[in-house]
């Protein structure tokens, strides 16, 4: 039992259900879907009534990793990407999680929680293309 | 009242994603990389946050108000239609290259991190070009 325990990983999982504490927060308080594409997004049509909350929750976002500093160590963050690549991938995934009306939160955490055959098949799409990127720099292309 | 209670979902959120190690661009490549030393993490933060969303998605169901007395902005069912997949094609791809998707390069943009701080940048921007040329809202 134990060897199957060690298997788990802990801090994985943990992540994950206060991910999912978050989602439920916003979802009972607010009403809102927790999909960070489209809270930011929200934010370039102006309305009304509209724009504190979503600039609250990405605030919130941004400095949780002062919050964490505060009690714990960061982990290692480790970008290779170049910054040519970099931009490139930023300017596909701002437009594409738009045009695609959701990300990996979106999509990926509440969509599935919901079992949206819009977010199922949105999933699939975005991690298949996602295994391809990889597999062509890492494995053919080898930049 | 509204606004606060974004703001601590946010600092959850982002918690979260420290939490779980995807606040590192290599582990979400790692994932990605199937071909490579796959690394399943990923996977069990999904399993994680989705358990628990599941749940919440189930209750929320039931409700016509937020706690806080507004509507329930819960998505109904459409169509999957050319945009969500073609949208979708294109955020894999830059998921891809970069390993960030929206919510990390947010949290990332906390620890000071200069990579990513470009790689937000250019998403902003994408978002930008998104609202200029194709939203029909």
């Amino acid at each position: 039992m134990s060897i199957t325990f060690d298997l788990i990983p802990w801090h994985a999982l943990t992540g994950g259900f206060v991910i999912g504490i978050a989602v439920t927060l916003l979802l009972f308080f607010d009403g809102r879907i927790a999909g960070i594409s489209g809270i930011v997004g929200g934010l370039y049509r102006v309305k009304k009534g509209d724009i504190s909350w979503r600039v609250a929750f990405i605030f919130g976002l941004v400095v949780s990793a002062l919050i964490w500093k505060l009690f714990f160590d960061m982990p290692p963050i480790q970008i290779e990407t170049s910054h040519v690549m970099l931009a490139l991938a930023g300017l596909l995934v701002g437009y594409g999680t738009r045009l695609g009306s959701g990300c990996t939160s979106g999509h990926g955490v509440c969509g599935l929680s919901r079992r949206s055959p819009r977010s199922i098949a949105a999933t699939v799409v975005f991690m298949l293309t996602g295994f391809a990127a990889v597999y062509l720099l890492r494995h053919v292309l080898t930049v | 009242m509204v606004s606060f209670i974004a703001l601590i979902a946010g600092i959850i959120f982002g918690l979260g994603i420290i939490a779980s190690g995807m606040v590192n661009p290599a582990l979400v490549l790692a994932f990605l990389d199937v071909a490579g030393d796959w690394d399943a993490t990923l996977l069990w933060v999904m399993g994680g946050a989705v358990t628990v969303g599941t749940i919440a998605f189930m209750l929320a169901k039931k409700r016509k108000q937020s706690y806080l007395g507004l509507p329930m902005k819960i998505p109904g069912v459409a169509k999957i239609d050319s945009r969500l997949l073609s949208g979708s094609l294109l955020f894999g791809i830059g998921w891809g290259i970069a390993g960030i998707c929206p919510g990390p390069a947010l949290v990332l943009m906390g620890t000071g991190n200069s990579d990513a701080l470009v790689f937000l940048v250019a998403m902003l921007l994408g978002m930008g070009i998104y609202q200029m040329t194709q939203d029909r809202g």
